[in-house]
């Protein structure tokens, strides 16, 4: 008689260990989506008493002021609007530095891959991408705000344009890495010229991806706390001027977080930039499914 | 002739990228000079000093060292029962269904919400469970940062095994079926050891991840400054020491704490290059 493998023979243990595997990796998988829940609710159900509309339009309220609105029982007065506002401001320039930059860099990676300076860019990037955001930080204070001798919009706008530039890079030439080679042949073939069909051709194929990538760099600096906190600042009146210590709602919540007088504004403002985060990424998932059919 | 200012433009944009990286390390590297060249750089790193008393200066890095090893292996280690089950959820028990596709919708949303958030939860909801629990006396410390730490590196860790489990050839799963196989045993004999540096490297990354977080770190882990000596201990890590005292500190101080920063951005640089040569090493095979 033929004699089989071990692990050939039908015995009952080797399939009640395959059922245990089956529920416990759906048992733990399932599991790991519950902190998603619990964070959302938590923010959800501590956060929303404090939306209004007066919470959109009106700074910090001082600490005075919280603590009367408490004793006497009202709605604590006062917003986020110095943050919401900073925020924008710092996002606008950073934006519209970083994506131009990051787009034509992501070009130039994937239209000269093979060559050595390509590879060593794409290295940095990678580099760049990994950096925590506390040196990102550290650095923007030694660059911009040592020389400025001052804490300012434009240092915040530097850190979170620094953070975003590895991101965009990567999208842009991932995504233009898998447009077929045919397109940019063609283009080619009806004369036109490297520059006008990267232009007219490529980019404008490439535009979900690039998009989505664009997004989700803005939703990944929009919560980023630490590279603000020695540029930046945080400013308690809402302030247009760029060269001025400004304020952010990440920095906000920080501030919030730290003063005991402060500690109910916490979760409105968390819930404000947990809502905003999410949708963001919500809309980029949905532009890159779109995009891919 | 245009093909030219295309080329020229496209080399100056990508010469942003080395021109940033350089400047990172020159900037790190000539403002912690004077913190090395004060203390030594072997015993700046094996110092467990914190004195910043005028006349009486002593900066050590060990103690935030030890603090970020310990809370970055520790949330390593709570990440990975999660997060394997999660990649082989979505990876090859229920691969392409749409249960899988919303999990992983999920583990990304998680990627996404800000650290601060995760510290506040960690906080608020964590920290006095742990008090309630007589796990841990005061609450924050390691044993917090690093659970919370776990939660932020799951979807990291998880996405890329996942991407690596998906790519195991049919072919090889189907003959150990063939063979009688159960799927537990194709699990753990042909898609592990197939897939095994390419989840190895994401663990990596993921690591990556964990060394820098600042700001859940900062909020949780106690902001002492002496070396934890058990997990429920406080301490410090790297990224929080900054965190805390950089906005107060001139001087030595200041170049001491670019100085653990430089250190830190060692580290991940490393870490980070490690995960991403691992990667391509195991896409190529």
């Amino acid at each position: 008689m033929q004699e089989y493998p071990k692990f050939m023979k039908r015995n009952n243990s080797r399939l009640i260990k395959d059922k245990l595997l089956f529920v416990f990796v759906c048992l733990f998988a399932g599991f790991s989506a519950l902190p998603l829940f619990a964070i959302l609710g938590q923010v959800l159900i501590k956060g929303y008493k404090q939306l209004s509309f007066s919470f959109f339009t009106e700074p910090t309220p001082t600490a005075y002021k919280v603590m009367l609105a408490i004793s006497e029982g009202k709605h604590i007065p006062g917003g986020i609007a110095n943050g919401i506002i900073g925020t924008m401001i710092m996002l606008f320039m950073a934006v519209i530095v970083a994506v131009p930059i990051g787009i034509l860099c992501g070009a130039f990676l994937s239209e000269n891959s093979k060559s050595k300076f390509a590879k060593v860019v794409s290295y940095l990037t990678d580099l760049l991408q990994g950096t925590p955001s506390i040196i990102i930080g550290i650095i923007v204070y030694i660059w911009v705000v040592v020389p400025m001798k001052g804490y300012s919009a434009i240092a915040g706008s530097v850190a979170l344009c620094i953070m975003m530039l590895p991101l965009i890079i990567r999208s842009t030439e991932e995504t233009l890495k898998i447009l077929p080679s045919s397109l940019k042949e063609a283009g080619l073939a009806l004369g036109g010229n490297r520059a006008r069909v990267m232009l007219k051709v490529q980019l404008p194929s490439a535009f979900g991806g690039i998009f989505t990538g664009v997004l989700l760099a803005i939703s990944r600096v929009i919560g980023e706390t630490a590279p603000l906190m020695f540029t930046a600042l945080g400013c308690s009146f809402i302030q247009y001027s760029i060269t001025q210590p400004i304020s952010a709602v990440p920095l906000l919540i920080w501030e919030f977080f730290n003063d005991p007088n402060l500690q109910e504004l916490i979760w409105g403002a968390s819930l404000f930039l947990l809502l905003f985060v999410l949708t963001l990424n919500i809309i980029a998932k949905y532009v890159a499914k779109k995009w891919n059919q | 002739m245009n093909d030219k200012i295309y080329k020229t433009i496209l080399f100056l944009t990508a010469l942003v990228v080395p021109i940033v990286c350089g400047g990172i390390v020159y900037a790190l590297v000539t403002d912690a000079y004077s913190a090395f060249e004060h203390f030594g750089f072997f015993k700046f790193l094996t110092s467990s000093q914190w004195n910043y008393t005028q006349g009486n200066e002593q900066y050590g890095a060990l103690p935030f060292i030890t603090g970020t090893l310990l809370t970055t292996l520790l949330a390593l280690l709570f990440c990975i029962p999660f997060s394997l089950p999660i990649s082989l959820f979505v990876g090859e028990y229920f691969k392409g269904s749409l249960i899988a596709s919303i999990l992983s919708t999920i583990t990304d949303l998680l990627a996404g919400i800000p650290s601060i958030i995760y510290g506040l939860w960690g906080f608020y909801t964590l920290r006095p469970l742990l008090i309630a629990l007589n796990i841990s006396p005061q609450g924050s410390g390691i044993l917090t940062a690093s659970l919370v730490l776990a939660i932020m590196i799951v979807p990291y860790a998880s996405s890329l095994s996942a991407e690596f489990i998906k790519m195991v050839p049919n072919e090889l799963k189907e003959t150990a079926y063939s063979l009688g196989a159960t799927r537990m045993e194709v699990i753990s004999k042909v898609v592990f050891p197939v897939s095994g540096s390419g989840i190895f490297s994401s663990f990596i990354l993921a690591i990556g991840r964990a060394l820098g977080e600042t700001m859940t770190v900062t909020m949780l882990i106690g902001n002492t400054n002496n070396i934890p000596l058990s997990i429920t201990s406080t301490g410090n890590s790297m990224a929080s020491i900054i965190a805390n005292q950089f906005g107060e500190a001139s001087g030595l101080r200041l170049s001491s704490l670019i100085a653990i920063g430089f250190i830190l951005f060692l580290i991940t640089a490393i870490i980070n290059m490690v995960g991403k040569m691992m990667i391509k090493h195991a896409r190529i095979s």
